[in-house]
């Protein structure tokens, strides 16, 4: 049976290992902006907090995926079920490009233009929804969809926990030493990272200033 | 007292030093009376910006203190003081994301004006410093000249109708012909608003055309206040300089 017989014969399951797929990467990449765009902003707030906080988010960066996973499989609310703790550690991953790109994104803006904003009687709120965030705006979403494109593909790897996704076919693929197979995850993974990479580029374009 | 006559804007024994304790500003008293323009006058890194900060409590005095229509610019709210001093920036200072009429309505947005009178005031503003509206509305300051930047940097701290503004070198990028130009246009709109204005720069000939008083500032200090009369007379050896430079240029120009 050639490769595209194969998926024909199964889309069903790829339609569904993709839509898994997708709701880990929805799940941790809304995660990780929830979490990392407000301590992206408070870390311009208290520097001092910056070293250590980006720090952290960096190590964690390089702890393999799987020994990530391994790691948080003890851990009693999170070991329970097996996409909340893909989601974690996704959430993890994507943590760093968010926080780091919000951060240096509005220490970027102008001062001059940060300082006119104060002088014509912004409050601290106005001055970050007016004018920081809008001017950030490129560099933030520029983490978001580096931390998109990495998630898409880290979360292949939450299959080997058993939370699903197109990393199945990729697994089971590997073990049956079946090309087809592997190519049933990989192919629909690649090209979903290029599709969410796409879109999300189109958000930029829409939300930053100067195109 | 005589109303043309009244404090508004008063500097008490006013010094401002940095947290490495470099001095900035020392012991500066001076009062601004409403109505008056009064410009700042010193060469760069004598601490006019510092001094204009202050009013709008950008800075707080280290020392001393800062008084608005008689209260200290502490015991103002900073936001309600700074929406009642329209500020013109040092290179305008213009917000890139925004259009022109947002820029210039930024002020009577923050107030919560109604729109149709933002829009209003927006183009009587653009009209006011001699920017057609239909031209400009709509573009974004990067799509502008460095004069025109300035333009609507005025219009701008215009817009909110404040009793005060601080000008912070608004002419500074001009060629000397439009500089005349505008300078002029400047005068006549402060014959007609009657705003109390502190103007800083370093050009001693706009400080004499637009200063009904000229405060001089070397190094943080005070060398002394003046009426433009008196300072063309001034004894003091700082301000004899500024007057050889201003003579000189004068020569120069009727060559
Ligand atoms: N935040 C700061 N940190 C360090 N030095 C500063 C700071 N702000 C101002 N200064 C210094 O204080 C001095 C006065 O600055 P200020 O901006 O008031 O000068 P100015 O008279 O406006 O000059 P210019 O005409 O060049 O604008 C300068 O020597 C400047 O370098
Ligand atoms: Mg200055």
């Amino acid at each position: 049976m050639s490769t595209l017989s194969f998926f024909i014969k199964n889309q069903g399951q790829i339609l569904q290992l993709t839509l898994e797929h997708l709701w880990l990467v929805g799940s941790s990449m809304l995660l990780a902006i929830a979490v990392g765009l407000p301590l992206g902003i408070l870390l311009t707030r208290r520097r001092a907090l910056s070293k250590p906080v980006i720090g952290a988010a960096n190590i964690v960066q390089t702890i393999p995926s799987l020994a990530l996973f391994g790691f948080l499989l003890p851990a009693p609310w999170l070991g329970e079920r097996a996409d909340r703790l893909a989601i974690t550690a996704l959430t993890l991953y994507a943590l760093l490009p968010v926080i780091r790109n919000t951060y240096t994104g509005i220490l970027g803006v102008d001062p001059g233009v940060r300082e006119a904003a104060r002088g014509m009687g912004m409050t601290d709120g106005q001055v970050l929804f007016q004018v920081e965030l809008p001017l950030a705006m490129g560099v933030i979403l520029a983490g978001v969809r580096v931390a998109t494109v990495i998630t898409v593909g880290v979360a292949t790897i939450a299959a080997a926990i058993g939370a699903g996704g197109l990393g199945e076919f990729i697994f089971r693929g590997v073990a049956m030493v079946d090309n087809r197979v592997i190519l049933a995850g990989a192919i629909p993974a690649a090209l979903l990272a290029l599709l969410l990479d796409l879109l999300l580029g189109l958000v930029e374009r829409k939300l930053t200033y100067a195109h | 007292m005589n109303e043309a006559q009244e404090t508004v804007i008063e500097f008490r024994r006013v010094s401002f030093r940095l947290a490495n304790e470099h001095l900035l500003l020392s012991d500066l008293s001076l009062s601004v009376r409403r109505g008056e323009t009064l410009t700042l006058l010193g060469r760069s890194g004598s601490g006019k910006t510092t001094t204009l900060k202050l009013i709008n409590r950008m800075l707080e005095p280290s020392t001393g203190e800062v008084r608005v229509e008689g209260r200290s610019t502490l015991d103002w709210d900073p936001i309600r003081l700074r929406r009642s001093i329209g500020y013109v920036i040092q290179e305008a200072g213009l917000f890139p994301h925004f259009t022109v009429e947002r820029n210039i309505g930024l002020v009577p947005q923050l107030e919560r004006w109604a729109p149709e009178k933002i829009r209003a005031r927006v183009h009587e503003m653009l009209a006011l410093v001699g920017l057609p509206p239909e031209r400009f509305l709509s573009r974004y300051p990067r799509e502008l000249s460095g004069g025109q930047r300035q333009r609507v940097g005025v219009a701008r701290a215009l817009a909110g109708d404040p009793p005060f503004l601080l000008m912070d070198e608004p002419f500074g990028a001009l060629d000397p012909l439009t500089r005349v130009e505008i300078q002029r246009e400047f005068r006549a709109l402060q014959e007609r608003l009657k705003k109390t204005i502190v103007f800083v720069t370093h050009d001693v000939r706009e400080a004499l055309l637009l200063g009904t008083r000229i405060a001089l500032l070397e190094e943080g200090r005070l060398v002394g206040i003046y009426t433009p009369g008196e300072f063309l007379h001034a004894p003091d050896p700082i301000a004899a300089t500024y007057v050889a430079a201003y003579r000189a240029g004068d020569a120069n120009s009727n060559l």
